[in-house]
């Protein structure tokens, strides 16, 4: 099985999607390395920090993408944070896509030249590369957006999961838990329907409800897109290779004049599938990780105003308690304190929720901002190197020609 | 290079004539400083050059719709490389044809047995014809005094007639010339698929035994013609047509490249009559039946009983390259293939992610991001549009050439069958005369005077036909030795121009992606 380690130099340069982050430096958190081996991906956690609360100023702990969900899930569970957006948790790491590759390219061994092989293998460990960058970057924006929050950044179970020099799974889910999640899952698609149907009596969460549910079935359906798109434009760039393997076959036989243009023109393929390549990669990083960033972060939004929503729905239901309570002259007090808390937890809540999603408004634009520049300025660099390779194999078939009349001239 | 003339006045079979003493000369004693000054300067912006003035009104047949090859025209600069004897540079898509018939010879010189024609070309795809009998300052000569004429062929104006299963397709042939053999300079006539299926039967029964290489014929596709018989009026069915109006233009401008071809009353005929009688027996000829007949006639030879003494090399090396080459252009059409349809999935990608921004630019409540978004639906859409015109240069630049190549692979493997098949019919009449001769010696010892002069009868006759077949085969060796030679330069000459039209297609493409993403650039630094 495939071993790789990873060495990332310098984490700011992968980081494609744009996370506001305060540049207070009492925390730093990154993932300096991880290793892959076999479908279990270990990340190197490295903390520095000048906080007392922590035990070393720093450290590295070993941790698996499940110890990320679990930190994740327990947030979501706590009550205090019930009014923040919780950053969404980091997707599973999937080689799907290039083991598949793999295997098919295995299969296919026998009608390639070696040349041709070996670049495809090349390509396909290229491929397995970035999907490994990809999932690194997005632990490390997980934790980065964790460690730059006033408030998750204090939680107790964020510093367990920095510090903990043991293996975490002892507090991980158990299937008890997971159950529990399961059907957590089933509430909130119930909640779905609770939000969507009623009308809020808040102006603004009213209109960031009906804002967020629209815009995040959009975003998800740009994401798909985008993704095919993206597959597409990487499979142009194989048949470059196959094209150019073959031509280099026919070149090889060829004593005719036409050997050189076949060279020549493969010579172009070859190069043109490295850009082709990284058109496509780099559009997967900018475009389709974006949106696909995203809409998980406004799946989290929209988290926040389900809680809300039953919060609220919480509340009413006490003060119909509390009717009842009042009618039956049983409990009053209890029902009345109850109702106390319903009401107070629900405006807690509005308020922080307000706060969370204005500045969740302002951090999607400047993403987009910044992701999109960026996106249009290496399309426009990679194809004007295009222009530059074709304009230069064009040059050489020409010139070659000129040299031929010369000759001929010279003849006479 | 054999040349088989057929002439308005004379009406015999056409008879190979083989002449030992001259071999074919791809002489670039041909080429003038004249021309090669023209080459330099690339002053091919027009399809074809402007000798003895022809320009009617009626010249523009060439700039109609449908035309692909003759309207794209761009980069004069770009022309061919040299090869090992001569200036290969690649014509255009028209093909423009020079014989030089100097009036004092008269036709004679054309006709004549003992005068081979040799081939070149220069720039703008003039076949210079040219005796090469003479010395090269007499041909220089000949060609600055002799009439050069010109043939363009284009196929256009696709048209159904009749309706449900009987309909057909027909296509307009429009032919320019100067050559005399033709009644008039311009002329059109309406020609239908099965015609040319005909065309090329009625060929290649004539010139088969004779070694030519003739280019065999766009495929029969029941499916495609069934749908356009059907009426549906969808893109993939004009995209059908389209292929097979471009692979039929192709097609006839091949067959008229070939010096013999373009002499062949029935190629005359088929250019100018204007009723054709309906061929039959087309049905053979669908592309996997060409290819299926072949394989058959390679399959006789294997089978042959008497092993074939090669006495030379040259024709088994290069059989087996041929063989080599066919299999490496299968490969590269599979891959070319590939990327066709890889293409077109992009674009198909690339419009649903347009419309599916646009969706969430139009959610979008911060107007600076919705524009921005909006802009970037728009750059996706054009976008498409340079993905769908790329698989459609892909295409008809790339894999329809290698098709083209594939088939004319095996029409010269064909010939190479055609040869070991005369070289058997010789070795099977030598072994008939030697069966004859035992039978006279047979004769004479046992004394039968009257069954002896049949005997003898019979051997002349056999020694006559022993000749016959050795100078057959003499002869188709020789004239595949030339054809061969013809084809690998026309092939040289394609594959450059295909290959550098492909290579500026894409130049244009990033031109315009560029252009694209320069526009939307201030659009996404305008987001605040």
């Amino acid at each position: 099985m495939i071993k790789l380690i990873v060495q990332l130099s310098s984490p700011s340069l992968l980081r494609s999607v744009s996370v506001d982050l305060n540049n207070d430096s009492s925390l730093l958190i990154d993932i300096p390395d991880a290793l892959c081996e076999r479908d279990k991906v270990k990340f190197t956690v490295h903390t520095k920090t000048t906080l007392n609360s922590f035990q070393k100023p720093d450290f590295s702990v070993s941790r698996q993408h499940e110890d990320f969900i679990w930190l994740h899930d327990t947030l979501v569970e706590t009550e205090e944070y019930a009014g923040l957006i919780i950053p969404p948790a980091p997707p599973k790491p999937d080689f799907e896509s290039p083991r598949e590759k793999m295997h098919k390219l295995g299969e296919g061994e026998a009608t390639m030249t070696k040349e041709e092989y070996t670049k495809m293998k090349q390509e396909l460990e290229a491929e397995y590369l970035a999907v490994f960058k990809k999932t690194v970057q997005v632990h490390e924006i997980f934790l980065q957006r964790l460690s730059s929050h006033p408030n998750l950044s204090k939680d107790r179970n964020f510093q367990i999961f920095l510090e903990y020099d043991q293996d975490l799974s002892v507090r991980r889910k158990n299937a008890k838990e997971m159950f529990g999640g399961f059907f957590k899952n089933m509430v909130k698609s119930a909640d779905e329907v609770l939000i969507s149907g009623i009308k809020d009596v808040d102006e603004f969460f009213e209109q960031e409800k009906t804002f967020l549910l629209d815009y995040f079935s959009k975003i998800k359906d740009s994401t798909a897109k985008a993704e095919k798109m993206t597959r597409s434009h990487k499979n142009v760039a194989d048949d470059y290779i196959h094209i150019s393997a073959t031509l280099n076959s026919i070149a090889a036989d060829d004593n005719t004049a036409l050997k050189q243009h076949l060279e020549k023109f493969a010579e172009l393929l070859e190069k043109l599938r490295k850009v082709e390549g990284r058109v496509a990669s780099d559009q997967e990083l900018k475009l389709t990780e974006l949106l696909r960033y995203y809409m998980r972060d406004i799946q989290a939004a929209k988290d926040l105003l389900y809680r809300r929503a039953r919060a609220l729905a919480d509340y009413e239901n006490s003060n119909k308690a509390l009717d009842k309570a009042r009618l039956k002259s049983k409990d009053v007090a209890q029902a009345e304190e109850n109702q106390k808390q319903c009401l107070l937890k629900f405006d807690k809540l509005s308020e922080s929720g307000k706060k969370e999603l204005t500045s969740f408004k302002g951090r999607r634009v400047v993403a987009f901002r910044k992701n999109l520049i960026e996106m249009a300025e290496l399309e426009i660099k990679h194809a004007k190197q295009c222009v530059i390779l074709h304009s230069t194999c064009i040059d050489l078939m020409d010139s070659s020609f000129i040299f031929a009349v010369v000759q001929v001239r010279g003849r006479r | 290079m054999m040349l088989l003339c057929r002439s308005a006045s004379f009406s015999s079979p056409a008879r190979c004539i083989s002449n030992e003493d001259q071999e074919p000369e791809y002489d670039t004693g041909d080429l003038d400083s004249d021309d090669g000054e023209e080459i330099f300067t690339g002053t091919s912006n027009k399809p074809f050059v402007s000798t003895p003035p022809e320009t009617d009104p009626s010249s523009d047949i060439f700039s109609e719709e449908g035309s692909y090859t003759v309207q794209k025209h761009t980069a004069p600069k770009t022309n061919g490389v040299q090869s090992d004897e001569e200036l290969d540079l690649f014509a255009e898509a028209t093909v423009e044809l020079t014989l030089t018939a100097p009036n004092s010879r008269g036709r004679k010189e054309i006709i004549g047995p003992t005068e081979p024609l040799s081939t070149t070309v220069n720039t703008h795809g003039k076949l210079h014809v040219a005796n090469t009998s003479n010395k090269p300052s007499e041909e220089v000569e000949e060609e600055e005094s002799g009439d050069t004429f010109e043939l363009n062929i284009a196929v256009t104006n696709p048209e159904k007639m009749g309706d449900g299963m009987n309909a057909y397709m027909t296509y307009k042939v429009s032919t320019q010339t100067t050559l005399p053999a033709f009644r008039s300079k311009t002329f059109s006539v309406r020609r239908r698929f099965s015609d040319f299926l005909g065309l090329y039967e009625k060929l290649s029964v004539k010139y088969n035994l004779m070694g030519c290489i003739i280019p065999p014929p766009p495929q029969k596709s029941v499916v495609g013609m069934t749908k356009v018989k059907v009426g549906k009026e969808d893109p993939s069915s004009a995209e059908f047509v389209e292929k097979r109006r471009a692979a039929l233009e192709r097609y006839l401008q091949r067959v008229v490249s070939h010096p013999a071809l373009l002499q062949d009353s029935d190629v005359q005929e088929f250019l100018e009559r204007e009723e054709l009688p309906r061929a039959v027996n087309t049905q053979a000829l669908s592309g996997s039946g060409f290819l299926k007949m072949i394989n058959k006639a390679s399959d006789a030879v294997n089978k042959m009983t008497i092993k074939m003494n090669e006495s030379d090399n040259w024709f088994e090396s290069k059989l087996q390259e041929v063989e080599n080459e066919e299999q490496l252009l299968r490969r590269l059409h599979a891959s070319v293939d590939s990327l066709v349809n890889h293409r077109k999935e992009l674009c198909s990608n690339t419009a649903m992610f347009a419309k599916s921004v646009a969706m969430l630019g139009s959610s979008e409540e911060n107007s600076a991001l919705s524009r921005a978004l909006s802009q970037l639906a728009e750059v996706e859409d054009k976008l498409e549009q340079l993905h769908q015109e790329q698989a459609f240069s892909d295409f008809f630049t790339l894999t329809e050439l290698l098709a083209d190549y594939l088939r004319l692979l095996g029409a010269v493997r064909g010939c190479f069958e055609q040869r070991m098949k005369a070289w058997q019919r010789w070795q099977e009449a030598q072994s008939t005369l030697q069966k004859k001769r035992e039978a006279e010696a047979k004769l004479l010892w046992s004394n039968k005077p009257d069954k002896l002069q049949q005997a003898k009868e019979d051997i002349t006759e056999w020694e006559a036909k022993v000749g016959q077949c050795e100078r057959d085969f003499e002869r188709i060796s020789s004239t595949l030795r030339k054809e061969v030679h013809r084809f690998e330069k026309e092939k040289c000459r394609d594959f450059k121009h295909h290959i550098v039209k492909y290579l500026e297609s894409l130049l244009r493409s990033q031109h315009r992606l560029v252009k694209c993403w320069e526009a939307f650039l201030p659009e996404a630094k305008a987001i605040v």
